[in-house]
C-alpha cells in the first residue's frame, strides 16, 4: 500500500486531525475549568489556584507548585476501569505536569499550590493530548500568568504511513508493520516540545517528519482553544446586540 | 473558589429566610430547582445520563461486566454502585482516600435501586457459575448543592437506557457488537430519591452548596411507584439535629407528590 | 496604584467612548497584540522580536506605545489598601489570623483593632468564626498584613456574606464606586465589596437584602457589557 492509496477507516486524510470541540467554563465551582474533543475522546480540566499548599513543609517559598491529576472515569472505557488512579494514570499526571510547566509563570505565587484535574469521560485515543489541550485552555481561563498555550496531539505510524490524530482502531493497527503512536505536545508558537512519548518500532528519520507534523497540527488545534476562550467574553457581550 | 465555610452570618440570614419561607432564588422551600437530564454521556459506557440541577452536575454511568454470582444470591446478577466525589467539582474535595460523603453518595443511591428492586437482577443470571454485575458509577462535576438527589436521578435514566452488551461465541463481551437488549428492569418502578434539609424548624428541599451548608441535618427517601401504590425503600438521617413526628408526617405527606411532580418529567426516557 | 483589575472592567465601560489613541480585544496567551520595535510591554506582554505577545488571557490594550493585557479573570491577588473580607480562624498571642480566601493568610495584629484591646480579651472582641471587613496595608511572602483601623472596616454583624468572582468587584463598585451606591441608595441595604470577591450585605428587612444580592449577582454576571449603568437603572424600576 502506497501512501496514496492509503485509507484511513474514518476516512480521514492522512494529516487531518478529527473534529474539534472546545468550550472554556465548563465547571463554575473551579477557577478555570475546559473541555476539549478529538473525535470522540473527549476531556474536562479543572484548575483551582493559585492557593494554600498544605502541608505547610510541601511549599517552596520561591514558586507555586504544579499539581496535575490526570484519570479514567470508570466508564469512559470498554472494559471498565476501576475508580482511583493506577499506574498509567499516576504516569500520565507526571507527564501532562511536565508538559505544562514551561509556559507557567509560576514565581509570582510563591507558597501556593496550582491544582488541575483532567478527567476522561469518553476515551478513543489521544486522551493524554486531549487532557493536555483541556488543561492549558482551564490555566489560561484561570488567569494563570503562562508565556503561551500549550497543543498536544498524537501522530503516528499506520504500517508505512504516518497519519495524525489516531483513533483506537488506528492504534490497534495490526497489518504489515502495525501502529506505532507518539504523543507531543508543544509551546503553540513556540519551538519547543514539552511532551514527547512514542510505543512502537520507528525510524530516527520518521520521528524528524512526525514532529514537524505535529507542529503543523497544533497550529490548528492553537486556533480552536483560542476561539474556545474568546468565546466566553463574547458569550457575555450577547446582552449588547438586542 | 472558596475555602471558607458558610460563616455564622450567613447561617443565620437563611435561618430567618426559611422561617418565613424565603430563599434567596426566589424558590419556596420545597421548589425543586430546573433541572435537565441527557443521556448518552460516553458511548463506551452501556448506559450513561448526565443532569444538571441549578448549577449542580453529575454524570452516572452504566458497566456490565461479566462475574460470578455471590454466594448467597446465586440466582442474580450483582449490582455495585459506586462513586468519587472528584476534586474537579468542588474546592472542598480534596484527593485521596474518600472521606464519609464519598461513600455516602454511592450508597444511598445503592438502596434505593436495590431495594425497589428496579433491576430484574434474576434475569442476569448466564449460567450457574457466570452472571452479569452491573456497575453503576456516580461523578459529580460540579457541586451546588443537593449531588444525592441529582445523582439518583441520573442513575435511574442511566439504568433505562442501558443496553446488555452481546457475548461472542466464547462467552465472552463482544466490544464490536452492537447491544440489542435493553438491561432488564421491573415495569414501571424507578426510584428517586429526595433528601429533606432541616435549619431552624424549616424544612427544605434541592439546597443550593450555601444553603446546605447551613442545615444541620439531612434525611433522604427512596421512593418508588408500583401501579397506584408509592412504595418507600430507603431512608437514612444525617446529621446531629432531630426530626420531630410532626416534621416527619409533613415529609411522608410531600413525598408522593415530589414522586409525581418529577416522574413526569422523567417520562420521556423511561 | 490602582489595581490592575479595576483598570480592564472600567475600559469596558468606556468602550463606546473610547479615545481613537486607545484599541482593546480579548486576547489569549502566546497570541501577537501589536507588531513593531516603538512598542513597550508593559503588564501581561512581553516582546517576541519585533512582536508584542499576551502572557494572559485578558483584555489587551493599547494605548499609545504602551501595550499592556488587563485580567478578566483568575485568583484574587492581594494588594496594598485592597479592603477585603475574611473570617477569623484562629487567636494568636498578638493578634488574629483571618481566612481571605486568597492564597495567603492574612493577619491581623492586635495594634491595628480599631480601639485599644487587652490581650486577655481578644476573644471578646473577635472570636473564630467571626466575619470582618479590614484593609491590606502589607504584603509579605509569609502572609497579608491587616488592619481594622478606617472608615468602613472592622467586625461585621448581622446580614450575610456571598461570594462572586474576583475579577468582577470593580464592575460591582463602578467608577468612584457609583455602582454600588446606586444598589444601596435603590434597596437601603448597607453594602462592603471586598477586593477578596466576598459583599456583605446588611438591610433593613429580607426582601431589600434578598434585592440586593440579587444586583450584585446580575452585575458580576453582565460584566462584558457596556452601559450597565442604564440597565441597572431599568433592572431596578422592574424588580
Amino acid at each position: 500500500m502506497t501512501k496514496e492509496t492509503f485509507k484511513r477507516p474514518d476516512g480521514r486524510k492522512l494529516t487531518e486531525l478529527r473534529p474539534m470541540i472546545a468550550k472554556a467554563g465548563v465547571v463554575p465551582n473551579a477557577d478555570g475549568s475546559a473541555m476539549f474533543a478529538f473525535g470522540n475522546t473527549i476531556a474536562i480540566a479543572a484548575v483551582y489556584g493559585p492557593r494554600l499548599l498544605h502541608p505547610q513543609h510541601m511549599q517552596d517559598p520561591s514558586t507555586a507548585i504544579l499539581r496535575c491529576n490526570y484519570d479514567l472515569l470508570s466508564f469512559s472505557v470498554s472494559d471498565r476501569k476501576k475508580p482511583g488512579p493506577n499506574r498509567r494514570a499516576q504516569e500520565i499526571s507526571k507527564v501532562t505536569e511536565w508538559a505544562l510547566l514551561p509556559v507557567l509563570e509560576l514565581k509570582e505565587f510563591p507558597n501556593t499550590v496550582i491544582d488541575v484535574q483532567v478527567y476522561i469521560i469518553q476515551a478513543d485515543a489521544g486522551t493524554r493530548t486531549a487532557g493536555i489541550n483541556a488543561a492549558s485552555m482551564a490555566l489560561a481561563h484561570a488567569g494563570v500568568p503562562m508565556r503561551d498555550l500549550v497543543c498536544s496531539v498524537a501522530v503516528g505510524k499506520m504500517d508505512k504511513t504516518l497519519v495524525v490524530d489516531l483513533t483506537k482502531e488506528e492504534e490497534d493497527f495490526e497489518e504489515g508493520e502495525g501502529a506505532t503512536d507518539f504523543a507531543v505536545a508543544k509551546v503553540a508558537n513556540s519551538d519547543e516540545f514539552t511532551l514527547l512519548q512514542l510505543d512502537g518500532k520507528i525510524e530516527p528519520e520518521t520521528v524528524k517528519e512526525i514532529t514537524r507534523l505535529a507542529t503543523k497540527a497544533c497550529k490548528e488545534i492553537y486556533d480552536v482553544q483560542k476561539k474556545a476562550l474568546k468565546d466566553l467574553v463574547e458569550n457575555g457581550k450577547e446582552d449588547k446586540k438586542k | 473558589m472558596s475555602s471558607m465555610d458558610v460563616t455564622n452570618l450567613t447561617k443565620e440570614t437563611i435561618r430567618k429566610l426559611f422561617a418565613v419561607g424565603k430563599r434567596f432564588d426566589g424558590r419556596k422551600l420545597t421548589d425543586i430547582r430546573h433541572f435537565e437530564i441527557s443521556a448518552g454521556v460516553s458511548n463506551k459506557a452501556e448506559g450513561s445520563a448526565r443532569i444538571k440541577i441549578g448549577k449542580t452536575e453529575v454524570i452516572v454511568g452504566v458497566k456490565l461486566s461479566l462475574g460470578e454470582p455471590y454466594p448467597d444470591s446465586k440466582d442474580k446478577g450483582n449490582l455495585t454502585v459506586s462513586g468519587d466525589l472528584l476534586p474537579l467539582a468542588s474546592p472542598r474535595f480534596e484527593q485521596g482516600p474518600p472521606g464519609f460523603s464519598a461513600i455516602e453518595l454511592p450508597r444511598l443511591v445503592d438502596r434505593a435501586i436495590r431495594e425497589s428492586k428496579m433491576i430484574d437482577l434474576g434475569k442476569l443470571v448466564i449460567d450457574k457459575d457466570k452472571v452479569w454485575t452491573v456497575f453503576l458509577d456516580i461523578y459529580p462535576i460540579n457541586d451546588d448543592g443537593n449531588l444525592i438527589d441529582a445523582a439518583s436521578l441520573a442513575a435511574v435514566v442511566a439504568l433505562s437506557e442501558a443496553k446488555v452488551p452481546e457475548l461472542d461465541k466464547d462467552g465472552n463481551i463482544d466490544h464490536d457488537a452492537k447491544p440489542k437488549k435493553k438491561l432488564p428492569l421491573t415495569d414501571e418502578v424507578a426510584p428517586i430519591s429526595f433528601s429533606f434539609f432541616k435549619l431552624g424548624n424549616s424544612i427544605v428541599m434541592d439546597p443550593t452548596r450555601e444553603e446546605e451548608e447551613a442545615c444541620d441535618s439531612r434525611i433522604t427517601f427512596g421512593i418508588s411507584k408500583k401501579g397506584k401504590q408509592y412504595l418507600i425503600n430507603s431512608c437514612q438521617k444525617a446529621g446531629q439535629e432531630i426530626f420531630t413526628q410532626e416534621e416527619i408526617d409533613k415529609i411522608m405527606d410531600l413525598l408522593p407528590k415530589k414522586f409525581d411532580e418529577v416522574n413526569e418529567k422523567l417520562k420521556k426516557f423511561l | 496604584m490602582r489595581n490592575r483589575i479595576n483598570e480592564a472592567h472600567e475600559a469596558f465601560e468606556e468602550e463606546d467612548s473610547s479615545s481613537e489613541a486607545t484599541q482593546r480585544s480579548v486576547v489569549v496567551p502566546g497570541e501577537v497584540i501589536v507588531s513593531g520595535e516603538d512598542y513597550l510591554p508593559s503588564d501581561g506582554t512581553r516582546r517576541v522580536q519585533d512582536k508584542i505577545v499576551s502572557t494572559r488571557f485578558g483584555l489587551a490594550e493599547v494605548a499609545g506605545r504602551v501595550v499592556k493585557v488587563l485580567a478578566i479573570s483568575g485568583a484574587f491577588i492581594p494588594r496594598r489598601n485592597n479592603v477585603v473580607i475574611g473570617r477569623v480562624k484562629d487567636i494568636t498571642f498578638n493578634g488574629w489570623l483571618l481566612d481571605i480566601d486568597s492564597a495567603s493568610s492574612g493577619f491581623l495584629p492586635i495594634e491595628e483593632s480599631p480601639r485599644f484591646i487587652n490581650k486577655n480579651e481578644m476573644d471578646q472582641f473577635l472570636a473564630i468564626g467571626d466575619v470582618v471587613a479590614a484593609k491590606i496595608w502589607g504584603v509579605k511572602p509569609k502572609g497579608i498584613d491587616l488592619t481594622l483601623k478606617g472608615r468602613g472596616l472592622g467586625k461585621l454583624e448581622g446580614g450575610f456574606i456571598f461570594r462572586v468572582i474576583p475579577s468582577r468587584v470593580p464592575r460591582i463598585i463602578g467608577r468612584e464606586g457609583s455602582m454600588v451606591s446606586l444598589i444601596k441608595e435603590k434597596t437601603g441595604c448597607n453594602i462592603t465589596v471586598g477586593q477578596n470577591g466576598w459583599v456583605w450585605i446588611k438591610g433593613n428587612d429580607l426582601d431589600a437584602e434578598i434585592k440586593a444580592r440579587k444586583a450584585v449577582e446580575y452585575i458580576a454576571d453582565k460584566v462584558f457589557i457596556s452601559g450597565l449603568t442604564e440597565k441597572m437603572e431599568e433592572w431596578f424600576s422592574k424588580n
